[in-house]
C-alpha cells in the first residue's frame, strides 16, 4: 500500500508542479527523491510507533486548482473574527485567494504576501528563509511538502518593526468528490528586535474529507517577539500533518500555542530550537478528541546556548474511542549551560475507550541546568466535585464545569479576547453535557 | 567554592576496589556457539531432555532475531563467536558439601568483597547461595530453610531434584523468545538460583546471592526462577561484582519472579560489575531481561536496585500486573562515571483491577558517562482503577556527562490515574555554600547531598545491603538525616 501511495504522490508531483526557477526545481527534486527514499512512516518507526498513517495512505487525494473547486463554502465568512482589526490572508483548498484577502496598511518594509507571489516578486527573501531550515525533509509528508512547495504564506518583518495588528492566515477547505489535499508552507520572518502577533487557523466544511499537509517556518532574530497561535477545527473526516520549525537567536522570545480540535488524523510536529543565548520560548497546546479522533503531538525543544529557557504545557481531553498521542522530548545540547525546562502533560480520559500515549522526554547533555517534566492522566478532582455539590450544584453540571476549566486553562491564556471567545465555543461544543454549564461560562 | 569542582572529581574517580583475579584451574567450554556447544553445555549439567530441546528452541530462535538497537547505547559489535558458553571451577566435581570443602582461594574472594559467608552461619542472618562464574560453589542455611519447606539452591540443582517445578514455571513469565538477549540466554544459560516458597510461608530469612565474573572470555548466562506461592514472603537479595579485565565481558542474565494469591517478592540488586577503566577500556556489557508476575490477587513484587558498575547496563526490571489488586515497586539508584553507560528503567504492566504501581529512579551522571531512564507504564482496557506514580530524578556531575529520560506512557482506561515527574540537575552552589558555611567541608557536603538524592532507594534496601549501596556511593546515610 505504501509503495502505491508512493508512485501517486510521484505522479501527482509530476502533474501539477511545473518547472520552475533553477534553484526551486533543485530543491523540490532533492525533496522528491527524499521522499522516494523515505517513504511514509510506519509505527516500527519511533517517532510514529503510535500513529498510523494508512488511512491517509489508502485515499488518493489530489491537487485542487482545477475550475470550481476554488470557491469558498458558505461557512468561509465565520472564520473572519468579528471584533478583530487583523490582516487576513484568505486560502481555499490550499490556494490563496486575493478577492477574499483583507490586507490593511502595512508598516514600511514588511511584506505579507502569498508564497506563489513572493517566489515571483521576493525570492531572495524565499531562498533565504529556506536556506535557514535546512534538512526538513527527513520524514515523507515533510518530503513531499518541500516537494510541492508553492503555495503558502511569506511574511516578513524587518528589524526594530512592530506589526501592531495581528496577521490572521485563514485556511478554509471544502467538499469535492474526489478530496483535496492542500500543501502549505508559511514563512515568517522578524528581524532584530521585530514584533508580530500570527494566527494560523485551518477549518473546513462540516464533514468534508481532504488533507492538510502544512509547514510553518518561522526564524526570529536578535531581541524579536512573536506570539503565534495555531488554531485547527478542521472537519472530522479530514487529516491534518503539520510541522512548526522555530529557529530563535539571542534575547528572541517566542510564544506559540496550538489548539487541536478537529480532523480524523492529526499529527502535529513542533522544533523550537533556542540558538542564542538568553532566547526564551513557550509551547501550550490543546487537544480535545471524541469519536475516533486520533490526534499526535510531538514536540522537540533544543537548548544550544547558555540562559535559554523553555515552558511546555500541553493538556487533552478525551471521549468516546479518540485517542491522543503526546511526545514532548527536551534536548539541552552540550555547553548550554543554565538552562531551564519545564514541560508538563495532563490529559483527561473521559471514556474507557479513549487512550492516551504520553512520553515526556529529557536529553541532557550539560550539567548546570534545571530541567523538569511532568505528565498526569486521570479523572476529575474527588474534592473539587464534592466543593461544587457542596454548593447545590448537580454532579453533570459540577462534572461539565470542571472538564471546561481544565481545557480553558490553556485557551485563558491567549491574550486576543475574540480568539479566546471562539475557542471557548468550541471547546463546549466538543463537550458533553455542555448545554448544562452554558450559563455559567458565557 | 574553588575546590569543589575538585571534591566531586574525587568522590567520582573512586577505583574500582574488587578488580583481582582468582587464580583456580577453571573447566572451560572453547569460544563458540552452536547447537553442539548446547548440547554439550545441557550434557555437563546432566539434563532431562525437554530442557535441552527448549534450550535448542531458543538457540534457533535466536538466530532469526537481530541485536536490539533502540537504548540510549554505544558498544562496538558483539562477536557471540569469541565468547566461551561455559566456565566451571574444577573443584566443583567433588562437590563440597560444607564450607571447609570449599576452595580456600574462593573463599579468600569472597572476603575480599565482604561477602560473610562463614559469619553468616553465625549471625544467623542471610542463606547464600554463590554462583562463582557459572557453578554453585556453596549453599548455607539450605537445612534450615529446608524445615521451612522453603527450596533454595542453584538452579542446576533444581533442575535435578524438582524437575516438575522449573518444568511449570521456566519461561513462563520471560519467554524463551522473549527478546534477543533472553533467547540468548534460554539457549545457554549455565546456572543460576532457583528458590521456591511453599503457600502461606514467610520465609525465616533474607536469600542472598552473589554472582561474579572471573574467568576471561567467559559470558556468564544465569538464570533465576523464583516462586511465591500463595500467601508467602520472601526477601531476595543478589549482589554482583567482577575483577578487573580488559576485554569486554558479556552478561544476559534472565530472572523470573513468579508471585500467586497474596504472595509478596521483594528483589534487591546491588550491582557492581567492571565498569571499564578511566578511558573506557573493558567493563562488562550487563544486558538482564528481569520480569515479575503478579499472577495472584493481592500479590506484590517490589524490585530495588542499586546499579553502580558494568560499562554499559541495559536493564528493565518489569512487573506485570496481572492479578486484581496486585501491586508493583520500582526502586533505583543508577551511577555512571567515566564512559559508563545507563539505559535502565522499568515497565509495570496493569492488566488486573486496582493495580498500583510505584516508580521511583535516581540517576547519577558523572565524567563522560550516559545515564538514560527508559520506562513503560501501560494501563491495559481491563486495569480499573489503575494507580500509578512515577518519580525520576537525575543528578548531573561534570559537563561532558548526559541524563536521558524516556518515560512511555499508555493508557487505555478512564479511571486510571496516573502521576509521573522527572528533574534534572546538578548539585546546586547554593546547597554547598549553606553546608560549607556551617563548616562541612566539600566533599561531605557532596556526599550529603548525593545521600539524600538517592535515600528514598536506599531506605528500601535490606539492611545488609543499604550498607554496602553506601559504601558503593562512598557516602554515609547517616550524615544525609543530621
Amino acid at each position: 500500500m505504501s509503495q502505491e501511495a508512493l508512485e501517486f504522490y510521484v505522479a501527482e508531483h509530476a502533474r501539477t508542479i511545473a518547472l520552475d526557477t533553477d534553484w526551486l526545481h533543485g530543491l523540490r527534486q532533492s525533496a522528491l527523491s527524499n521522499f522516494r527514499r523515505a517513504g511514509f512512516p510506519d509505527t516500527r518507526q519511533e517517532d510514529w510507533r503510535y500513529t498510523d498513517v494508512r488511512p491517509i495512505l489508502k485515499r488518493r487525494f489530489v491537487q485542487a486548482g482545477d475550475s470550481g473547486d476554488l470557491a469558498a463554502d458558505a461557512g468561509f465568512e465565520g472564520m473572519r473574527f468579528a471584533g478583530l482589526d487583523a490582516h487576513e490572508l484568505a486560502f481555499i483548498n490550499g490556494h490563496y485567494d486575493k478577492g477574499l484577502s483583507r490586507l490593511g496598511p502595512l508598516p514600511q518594509g514588511v511584506i505579507l504576501t502569498s508564497l506563489a507571489e513572493a517566489l515571483i516578486k521576493y525570492p531572495q527573501q524565499v531562498k533565504d528563509c529556506l536556506a535557514n531550515f535546512p534538512g526538513l525533509d527527513a520524514n515523507g509528508f515533510q518530503a513531499l511538502n518541500t516537494a510541492f512547495l508553492t503555495h503558502g504564506t511569506l511574511l516578513y518583518v524587518p528589524a526594530g518593526v512592530t506589526v501592531a495588528t495581528p496577521v490572521h492566515l485563514i485556511f478554509r477547505s471544502n467538499r469535492q468528490p474526489e478530496p483535496r489535499m492542500a500543501f502549505l508552507r508559511n514563512l515568517i520572518v522578524l528581524g532584530r528586535g521585530a514584533s508580530l502577533t500570527v494566527i494560523e487557523d485551518y477549518s473546513g466544511t462540516a464533514d468534508a474529507e481532504y488533507m492538510t499537509n502544512v509547514t510553518t517556518c518561522i526564524s526570529g532574530g536578535e531581541g524579536a517577539s512573536l506570539r503565534h497561535y495555531k488554531l485547527q477545527g478542521e472537519s472530522q473526516k479530514s487529516y491534518h500533518i503539520a510541522a512548526t520549525h522555530i529557529r530563535q537567536a539571542r534575547d528572541c522570545r517566542v510564544e506559540s500555542c496550538s489548539i487541536a480540535l478537529g480532523g480524523a488524523l492529526v499529527r502535529n510536529d513542533i522544533t523550537a530550537s533556542l540558538d542564542g543565548e538568553g532566547a526564551e520560548v513557550a509551547l501550550d497546546g490543546l487537544y480535545m478528541g471524541n469519536g475516533r479522533q486520533h490526534v499526535d503531538n510531538h514536540t522537540w525543544i533544543h537548548h544550544r546556548s547558555p540562559h535559554t529557557t523553555s515552558r511546555e504545557e500541553y493538556k487533552g481531553v478525551l471521549n468516546d474511542h479518540a485517542r491522543a498521542v503526546f511526545n514532548g522530548k527536551v534536548i539541552v545540547h552540550e555547553h548550554a549551560q543554565k538552562a531551564d525546562a519545564r514541560q508538563a502533560n495532563d490529559n483527561l480520559l473521559l471514556s474507557d475507550n479513549a487512550e492516551i500515549d504520553t512520553k515526556p522526554e529529557l536529553e541532557i547533555h550539560a550539567d548546570d541546568v534545571k530541567c523538569s517534566h511532568g505528565a498526569t492522566i486521570g479523572q476529575l478532582d474527588e474534592n473539587m466535585l464534592f466543593y461544587l455539590r457542596s454548593r447545590a450544584v448537580d454532579a453533570d453540571t459540577a462534572r461539565s464545569l470542571l472538564i471546561f476549566a481544565f481545557a480553558d486553562a490553556v485557551v485563558s491564556r491567549i491574550g486576543l479576547r475574540p480568539i479566546r471567545e471562539r475557542l471557548e465555543a468550541m471547546i463546549l461544543g466538543k463537550l458533553p453535557d455542555s448545554g448544562l454549564i452554558k450559563e455559567f461560562v458565557q | 567554592m574553588s575546590s569543589q569542582p575538585h571534591d566531586v572529581e574525587q568522590l567520582v574517580r573512586q577505583e574500582y576496589k574488587h578488580g583481582f583475579v582468582t587464580d583456580i584451574s577453571t573447566d572451560t567450554v572453547p569460544p563458540g556457539l552452536n547447537e553442539d556447544v548446547i548440547r554439550l553445555i545441557s550434557a555437563r549439567k546432566n539434563e532431562p531432555e525437554w530442557l535441552l530441546e527448549w534450550r535448542l528452541t531458543a538457540y534457533r530462535h535466536w538466530l532469526t532475531m537481530t541485536e536490539p538497537a533502540w537504548a540510549h547505547v554505544h558498544y562496538p559489535k558483539i562477536d557471540f563467536q569469541a565468547i566461551s558458553y561455559y566456565s566451571a571451577p574444577k573443584s566443583k566435581k567433588d562437590g563440597p558439601k560444607s564450607l571447609d570443602e570449599v576452595d580456600p582461594k574462593l573463599l579468600e574472594t569472597y572476603a575480599k568483597l565482604g561477602i560473610p559467608l562463614q559469619e553468616q552461619k553465625l549471625l544467623a542472618g542471610v542463606a547464600v547461595d554463590a554462583v562463582f562464574d557459572s557453578v554453585s560453589v556453596a549453599t548455607t542455611f539450605k537445612e534450615k530453610l529446608a524445615e521451612a519447606g522453603v527450596i533454595f539452591g542453584s538452579f542446576s540443582d533444581a533442575v535435578q531434584n524438582h524437575p516438575e517445578l522449573v518444568r511449570q514455571y521456566l519461561g513462563s513469565v520471560v519467554p524463551a523468545t522473549d527478546n534477543y538477549f533472553a533467547a540468548l540466554n534460554s539457549a545457554v544459560f549455565t546456572d543460576g538460583s532457583f528458590c521456591f516458597i511453599p503457600k502461606n510461608t514467610r520465609c525465616p530469612m533474607e536469600l542472598s546471592t552473589y554472582f561474579r565474573i572471573n574467568a576471561a572470555n567467559t559470558g556468564q548466562f544465569e538464570r533465576t526462577l523464583i516462586i511465591a506461592e500463595e500467601g508467602s514472603y520472601v526477601s531476595y537479595l543478589e549482589g554482583c561484582t567482577a575483577p578487573m579485565r580488559d576485554e569486554n565481558q558479556l552478561h544476559a542474565a534472565v530472572v523470573e519472579l513468579i508471585a500467586l494469591d497474596r504472595a509478596q517478592i521483594k528483589y534487591s540488586t546491588v550491582q557492581n560489575w567492571y565498569p571499564g577503566d578511566e578511558n573506557g577500556v573493558g567493563g562488562i556489557y550487563n544486558f538482564v531481561t528481569k520480569r515479575g508476575d503478579c499472577r495472584g490477587t493481592g500479590s506484590k513484587i517490589s524490585w530495588t536496585q542499586v546499579e553502580t558498575g558494568s560499562a554499559i547496563t541495559w536493564k528493565y526490571p518489569s512487573c506485570v500486573l496481572r492479578g486484581d489488586d496486585s501491586v508493583g515497586e520500582f526502586y533505583s539508584v543508577a551511577v555512571t562515571n567515566n564512559y559508563q553507560q545507563a539505559d535502565t528503567g522499568t515497565k509495570m504492566i496493569h492488566i488486573g483491577r486496582n493495580t498500583r504501581s510505584t516508580i521511583v529512579s535516581k540517576g547519577i551522571s558523572a565524567g563522560h558517562a550516559q545515564n538514560s531512564y527508559r520506562g513503560l507504564v501501560r494501563i491495559a482496557k481491563s486495569a480499573e482503577h489503575a494507580r500509578n506514580y512515577t518519580q525520576c530524578d537525575s543528578l548531573l556531575m561534570g559537563d561532558r556527562c548526559g541524563a536521558h529520560t524516556f518515560p512511555y506512557i499508555e493508557t487505555r482506561n478512564a479511571t486510571a490515574v496516573l502521576e509521573h515527574e522527572a528533574t534534572t540537575s546538578k548539585i546546586g552552589d547554593d546547597q554547598l555554600f549553606y553546608c560549607m558555611q556551617r563548616g562541612i567541608s566539600g566533599e561531605d557536603a557532596v556526599n550529603m547531598i548525593v545521600n539524600g538524592f538517592c535515600k528514598e532507594v536506599f531506605k528500601e534496601l535490606p539492611m545488609e545491603f543499604a550498607v554496602e549501596a553506601q559504601k558503593l556511593l562512598g557516602v554515609t546515610l547517616e550524615g544525609a538525616v543530621g
